[in-house]
């Protein structure tokens, strides 16, 4: 358990290219951060200079109350989950879980408590003596997280470890992830490109786009109050609506009709509403010509547009609606407006 | 339908109809029977030769007719010695052959590994470019070096000595290439796990990489060993004193005395080629499935 703080953090490759522009943020003591962003966004190489995989070109890291720029991974007292496992392929799970006490010199005794302790934690005793070829990818994953645990980390690192399994074995992995983290209490930086893991697993989670931090909240924070349109589009399936629209007046016109109240903007504004915040209704301000809809069982996503705008609206199971002109409403309290030029929230 | 009726009569009746001979089945056959006997024959005939007199040889050449001369042969060919020293016996001179073999494969593939692993894993100036002179070396074999290699080796007093032997041979651009190839495959958060697992570069090589490469070395050591053996021109060159002798050096020394009144011992020379055929042919059987499994697939 410690305390991570990243502070000015900057990296900058060989070629010149910069893959994280200067980032600061605090990770408490046992919380769960999340990473999250799309590929090439520098959440990875900040991940890997948490470990000391990667150099850092600027900035401070400290651990617990210990700068650990020039310290060597193994030293940090990190432990490190990988996208594909990285296990010794020649050693039994056993072996495997080992490996990294046996290194420190730990007493064999206590190495096979240790192992048999998160053995039984991880349901893995039964395949203690086999090669990581003869298990699953579920089970090769537990062995990772087990030879990430025996280690009694302050901090946990994961760098996409669920995105080698298939959807069902990801969604009982995540759970089991978080329980576990829950039950250690162990601070823990996760990166994933997936917004479900993202929201479903964070305490806090941190929106990256192109080495920048876009930004950091709770999933609710993210999710209802995004701080750009990036990060309205990125999180959330299917993402929030965007919408060009005018503020004038002290409202926000689309097209012709006045739609919401502006909070002092004039001018052009990008209008963002979540799709199950657009609610069909009779008196609905907005019209929308629907053309696809999507049935997805527990709810139906109508896809539509508004003028020239793609527009997508979140509706129950029991709405009948078909394609066709549909009047919605907006729930209200529940629009976020973004500079047009920008992009960023106006609060 | 004609799969079903076919099981069925299986089952029924367990004594299992033959199946029908095809033609293509013929032909195959045919084709690796005509083969293995063109392989084969030369070896059959030159062990007819070890059971006839030597006399017999000189005067009829090969022939059908099995003699009586084998086991004498043999005692001649393991345990005599021809020379002056009486040094130079078969069973010596296969125990040099060992050496150089073992000695050569061994120290080809502890360089080339070691090699490799500079090359793949340290951050070093100029590695690729250092991987590209090791492997233009490939254009320059033993052969086309061999007067300035016997002028060290000589100037270093290492004529007629094991490592003399061995040690100029065992620099690899072969070996390099295809442990390098290997480690290249290596998945790189291997590397990285073990580096959070607290291994440096010297446990990485023998905990995770070694291990790793198991099949691969088989492979080499297969090569190598059989490539070893077979040297020729350089224990010509190195060798002079008897016992040092290898094997493939020694049944040339044996051929060369038609000269005077005595007979080339050709029964004894002749089975001692034979004899120098069996390790080589023994280490591929027993390795083979090692070395298909080191050069195609990988237990990454």
């Amino acid at each position: 358990m410690a305390h991570v703080a990243i502070e000015n953090i900057r990296k900058v490759y060989p070629n010149g290219f910069e893959a994280l522009t200067p980032s600061s943020f605090q990770i408490q003591e046992g919380e769960f951060v999340v990473l999250v962003g799309p590929s090439g966004c520098g959440k990875s190489t900040l991940l890997r200079m948490i470990a000391g995989l990667e150099e850092i070109t600027d900035g401070e890291l400290r651990i617990g109350d210990r700068v650990v720029n020039d310290v060597d991974p193994a030293d940090r007292d990190i432990a490190m989950v990988f996208q594909n496992y990285a296990l010794y392929p020649h050693m039994t799970v056993r072996k495997n879980i080992a490996y990294g006490l046996k290194n420190r010199k730990t007493p064999p005794d206590e190495i096979a408590q240790k192992v048999t302790e998160a053995a039984d934690m991880l349901n893995l005793n039964d395949y203690l003596d086999r090669k990581p070829s003869q298990l699953s990818g579920g089970q090769r994953q537990r062995v990772a997280m087990g030879r990430a645990i025996v280690r009694d980390p302050a901090l946990f690192l994961f760098d996409e470890p669920l995105s080698n399994l298939d959807a069902k074995l990801r969604n009982q992995m995540r759970i089991e992830i978080k329980a576990l983290q829950r039950r250690l209490s162990v601070t823990s930086v996760y990166v994933t490109h997936d917004q479900v893991e993202a929201m479903t697993m964070a305490d806090r989670i941190i929106v990256m786009n192109a080495g920048r931090i876009e930004q950091i909240g709770t999933p609710s924070e993210v999710y209802h109050s995004p701080a750009s349109t990036f990060v309205a589009s990125f999180m959330g399936a299917p993402p929030m609506n965007l919408i060009d629209a005018r503020a004038a007046d002290g409202k926000i016109h689309l097209g012709e009709r006045a739609v919401a109240e502006a909070n002092g903007t004039t001018g052009p504004i990008t209008l963002g509403i979540r799709p199950e915040d657009l609610i069909p209704h009779n008196e609905g301000e907005i019209a929308i010509n629907v053309d696809i809809v999507e049935e997805l069982g527990a709810h139906r996503l109508l896809h539509g547009s508004v003028g020239g705008e793609r527009v997508t609206v979140h509706v129950g199971k029991d709405v009948a609606i078909g394609t066709g002109n549909l009047q919605v409403g907006i729930k209200p309290g529940a629009i976020s407006l973004f500079d047009t030029k920008t992009g960023l929230r106006l609060s | 339908m004609t799969d079903a009726t076919q099981i069925q009569t299986a089952v029924a009746a367990p004594k299992r109809k033959r199946r029908p001979i095809k033609l293509e089945n013929v032909v195959d056959h045919g084709v690796l029977v005509v083969g293995a006997l063109f392989m084969l024959l030369p070896i059959l005939m030159v062990l007819q030769l070890t059971t006839v007199p030597d006399a017999e040889i000189i005067k009829n050449g090969p022939s059908l007719k099995i003699g009586d001369q084998f086991d004498e042969n043999f005692q001649k060919a393991m345990f005599e010695a021809d020379g002056f020293s009486g040094a130079n016996t078969g069973v010596r001179m296969l125990y040099n052959s060992f050496i150089l073999g073992i000695g050569f494969a061994v120290g080809k593939i502890v360089i080339g590994m070691m090699a490799a692993y500079a090359i793949v894993y340290f951050r070093l100036r100029f590695a690729t470019l250092a991987f590209w002179i090791i492997f233009t070396t490939l254009l320059l074999p033993l052969e086309v070096r061999i007067l300035p290699s016997y002028e060290v080796v000589q100037s270093l007093g290492m004529l007629n000595t094991f490592s003399g032997l061995i040690i100029p041979l065992v620099a690899s651009a072969t070996a390099t290439f295809f442990f390098r190839q290997f480690f290249r495959s290596v998945p790189e958060e291997l590397v990285e796990a073990a580096r959070i697992d607290g291994a440096g570069p010297v446990k990485f090589f023998f905990d995770i990489l070694v291990p790793l490469s198991r099949t691969m070395i088989a492979a080499m050591f297969i090569i190598m060993f059989v490539f070893g053996w077979n040297q020729y021109l350089w224990p010509t060159m190195i060798t002079t004193e008897e016992d040092m002798f290898t094997l493939v050096r020694g049944i040339k020394q044996m051929t060369q005395v038609l000269e005077g009144a005595s007979l080339p011992e050709f029964g004894r020379s002749n089975l001692l080629a034979i004899i120098a055929i069996v390790p080589p042919v023994f280490i591929v059987i027993f390795f083979q499935s090692w070395f298909v499994k080191g050069l195609t697939e990988s237990d990454k």
